[in-house]
């Protein structure tokens, strides 16, 4: 019984991560209808601001507090942000009217360019570097259990932003144009709604939360490389189509149930290797028996 | 009385809580010209699509040919004999004219994989064969002088005549006509009577024509459904379904037949 | 080029072993990137059947190849050492065709699932099967695991690889440019009014598939015998979006222009050479480059499917 506690409470920490990059995912999905491929380099980025960073503010702040935790975490996300719209701007903006599948293609270059970039010598390099530690960690014994209290923050400071998300999606002017422009591009932009503005919103928020996710992930890796998006990425990607893509309880959802399963079944001997392909086969199995997710609806082509 | 080339019983489809169709009874004979109108939202496409196989119906059965349609695959339905048209015109946009009507023949197996990759004279023979054909087709509707133009350059009311003739190349024995006459004016929707009229005669088939311009309806139909809301409200002769209260309530409201 | 197809299929066979019986008098290193470019050539040609005539976006490629090249690289492993020297040719060709026939069912099993998915997902859902074909070849103890094979003969000649490359061309071509080729291309156009005209786009996605995967195992069994040495690190998501790029850049449809993207983009990173540690980076932005500035390929030339 403890082991089973035990193992939630892990899935809940790595679910937590899965939920707030997928939520980048399911966010550009619903206002663009495309998969957005260069997402987990961006958590990727948030982890190396944080490494640059912590170098540059621990003089200042000292080396693991939570101040210095605040101002790095905060200051990696806005970067992010500025990056996520960027790309957006350079490289989404102009193919908008274009076939879904050349943006795809253009998300794959991108997302190559920036891992390609990272490992070359003089940007990030290939090598491995330890990721800083930001706060001050101890460890939490409740009876047999045992828990870091770096998950607790994870998980605590996820919830937070989980309901604020919620807050700005539900019930706010700009969550309102978002929904509107996921639901119908033309119509929002006749209402008035400048659907380029609330694009690059929505990118910068998904970014800022990758950031976040990707600095969480960081803070449980044993480093940060530039390919060390790919994973999380993939499982964040598949955790958004569990929970329905394009819907945001959804991502948060599938990012939570994912993160248990891994916890669960990841402990078994002899899988390991398999990881991969047993993350893809899930998804396919997804995408041909309930394409729609959890959460999701059905879109059917009318004829 | 010989048995309709297409019956429709008691045919039911839901989409979750929505009963689009209800109830259907609905036949068509050989050689038969019907009509199937309504307002908007009365069922009229999602009929055609339950006759092609696109839906499956939730209950009720549909006979083609006196054979059951359930569970049969729209391709395999063109194949016996059902052919259409579609509201919204679905030509292969990057093939020529020439090529959309080709296309049409294929459905017949007019050639083997085996034929195409040995090219040796069965294949020249059946291509020659399909390209006379389809020819000898274009030019009975005066297209064939645009058999090398991509299809979408036509011009509109050109576009509705190589749908036509695309669907003929199947070689049917029901056409289903969906709303042909959505966008044309005055003169063109008098061609496009002409050109039903004349597509029944010369190759012998059975047509059910959904539309919404009454002139056209009143003017080629032998017989016509009235749809609303899923269910038939009337069936008859033009000149029935223009006097019945039913059919004026349901266009034009209530308080026009009490008036 | 009416009834001319077989006639240039013969002269380029003919033409391609002619070469490589005077291969001894090319520069080796010029030779084994000739070579490459006859095995991405039939790559290109066999992905644009599914992509680029068919409309299904398929993003698993180099599982099919790693099918192919590890079935064909086995079976001269094994049975090459049990065969007089004058027989190595006849398994050469034996080996590749059972490498192809494997890689076709690999298709099939990626085929026929996919058939209800489009855009993105199909693309998603493709590339997990070529991630998923690469792990079990990672793990499985038969084909080397993660080192792979080593030691396989050196059979792949510039005979073989053009022609063959002349073979896959001429099956793609011909099966495309006649009336049951014309359902392919419907099929990508309006399925919906692909069916009602008698086509049955089943039939058409999966012939594609399979025929695709069995040319791009055919592909794979040259390389394992041209490189010696095979490990599933070189067919992982990158050497697919490779061959996804070179039938983009050729122009999807486009046969011919398919096949200069393929020579062009063999050639691209070997003329880089000099600024190695950069050309992936090139190669990224080359992607990003062509999707925002002519998505629809270099190439326009030759209507589609036209060889």
């Amino acid at each position: 019984m403890d082991w089973f506690f035990q193992q939630l409470i892990n899935g809940l920490a790595l679910g937590a991560i899965y939920a707030l990059i997928a939520l980048g995912y399911t966010m550009v999905y619903g206002v663009l209808r495309f998969i957005n491929f260069a997402h987990s380099d961006v958590l990727m980025l948030g982890a190396f601001a944080a490494y640059y960073l912590a170098q540059a503010v621990a003089p200042v702040l000292g080396p693991a507090s939570i101040p210095t935790a605040l101002v790095v975490i905060v200051l990696s996300a806005a970067i992010c942000a500025v990056i996520g719209m960027t790309i957006e701007f350079l490289a989404y903006r102009p193919l908008r009217k274009r076939p879904k599948l050349t943006v795809l293609i253009t998300a794959i270059g991108v997302s190559l360019f920036i891992e390609y970039t990272g490992q070359h010598e003089k940007v990030f390099g290939a090598a491995t570097k330890p990721f800083p530690t930001l706060l001050p960690k101890t460890e939490i014994i409740v009876g047999a259990l045992r828990c870091s209290s770096n998950d607790l923050v994870v998980v605590g400071l996820t919830a937070v932003l989980l309901v604020a998300m919620w807050f700005i999606v539900q019930r706010t002017k700009i969550g309102m144009a978002m929904r509107a422009v996921s639901f119908n591009e033309q119509a929002a932009s006749l209402m008035g709604v400048n659907v380029n503005a609330i694009i690059s919103f929505t990118f910068a928020i998904g970014s800022a939360l990758a950031a976040v996710g990707g600095i969480f992930y960081s803070m449980r890796a044993p480093g940060i490389e530039p390919l060390m998006g790919v994973q999380p990425g993939l499982r964040a990607f598949i955790a958004a189509v569990l929970g329905g893509i394009g819907n945001l309880p959804g991502a948060a959802l599938g990012g939570l149930v994912l993160g248990l399963i891994e916890t669960f079944f990841g402990g078994m001997p002899g899988l390991s290797d398999y990881r991969d392909a047993i993350a893809f086969a899930l998804l396919i199995l997804i995408l041909l028996f309930r394409p729609a997710g959890l959460l999701g609806k059905l879109q059917t082509e009318k004829v | 009385m010989s048995a309709p080339l297409l019956d429709l019983e008691k045919v039911t489809i839901k989409f979750g809580g929505l009963t689009a169709v209800c109830d259907l009874d609905m036949h068509v004979g050989e050689r038969e010209l019907v009509g199937l109108i309504g307002p908007n939202g009365a069922g009229k496409t999602t009929a055609f699509n339950l006759i092609t196989g696109v839906y499956q119906p939730t209950s009720g059965n549909i006979q083609f040919c006196q054979k059951p349609t359930a569970g049969v695959k729209p391709y395999k339905l063109s194949l016996r004999g059902i052919s259409r048209t579609f509201q919204n015109i679905r030509l292969f946009a990057s093939m020529t004219v020439l090529d959309n009507v080709r296309t049409a023949m294929q459905g017949n197996r007019a050639q083997r994989v085996r034929d195409a990759l040995l090219r040796g004279r069965t294949f020249r023979e059946v291509e020659a064969r399909v390209e006379h054909e389809a020819m000898e087709l274009l030019k009975i509707f005066s297209l064939d002088q645009f058999h090398g133009t991509p299809g979408k350059s036509l011009p509109y009311g050109d576009q509705r005549r190589l749908e036509i003739v695309r669907a003929l190349a199947t070689k049917p024995k029901l056409l289903l006509l969906d709303e042909p006459a959505a966008g044309m004016n005055p003169t063109e929707k008098q061609q496009l009577m002409e050109l039903i009229r004349f597509v029944k005669d010369r190759f012998q088939i059975a047509v059910l024509l959904v539309e919404h311009d009454m002139k056209v309806v009143m003017g080629i139909c032998e017989r016509i459904n009235v749809l609303d809301y899923g269910r038939k409200i009337a069936e008859g002769t033009p000149e029935e379904i223009r006097a019945d209260p039913k059919v004026i309530a349901a266009y034009l409201g209530q308080e026009a037949v009490d008036a | 080029m009416r009834g001319k197809e077989k006639l240039f299929l013969l002269l380029a066979i003919l033409a391609a072993i002619g070469v490589s019986c005077i291969s001894s008098m090319f520069n080796r290193y010029y030779l084994g990137i000739a070579i490459d470019v006859g095995i991405n050539i039939i790559l290109a040609v066999s992905l644009n059947l599914i992509n680029g005539h068919t409309g299904q976006f398929s993003l698993g490629h180099a599982g099919f190849m790693a099918v192919g090249g590890y079935m064909a690289a086995k079976l001269t492993l094994v049975c090459g050492p049990m065969l007089p020297p004058a027989a190595q040719p006849f398994l050469f060709a034996g080996a590749l065709l059972f490498g192809g026939i494997v890689a076709a069912l690999a298709g099939l099993a990626v085929g026929v699932p996919s058939l209800r998915l489009r855009g993105d997902y199909l693309a998603i859902v493709t590339l997990g099967f070529g991630e998923i074909i690469r792990v079990i070849f990672q793990t499985s103890e038969t084909f080397g695991a993660a080192t792979g094979l080593t030691g396989i003969a050196k059979l792949t000649n510039f005979g073989w690889s053009w022609g063959l490359a002349a073979v896959t061309v001429y099956v793609v071509a011909c099966l495309v440019n006649s009336t049951y080729g014309r359902g392919f291309i419907a099929v990508q156009d309006d399925e919906i009014a692909a069916s009602a005209m008698g086509i049955n786009p089943v039939r058409y996605k999966v012939t594609a598939f399979v025929i695709g995967a069995f040319f791009a195992g055919i592909a794979g069994g040259l390389y394992a015998h041209h490189k010696a040495v095979l490990s599933p690190g070189g067919f992982d998501f990158i050497k697919s979006i490779e061959i996804v790029v070179m039938v983009i850049l050729g122009g999807m449809g486009r046969t011919a222009g398919v096949i200069v993207a393929a020579i062009i983009l063999t050639i691209l990173p070997e003329l880089l050479r000099g600024v190695a540690e950069y050309r992936m980076i090139i190669y990224s932005l080359l992607i990003i480059g062509l999707m925002l500035t002519r998505p629809q390929g270099l190439f326009n030339f030759g209507k589609k499917g036209a060889s």
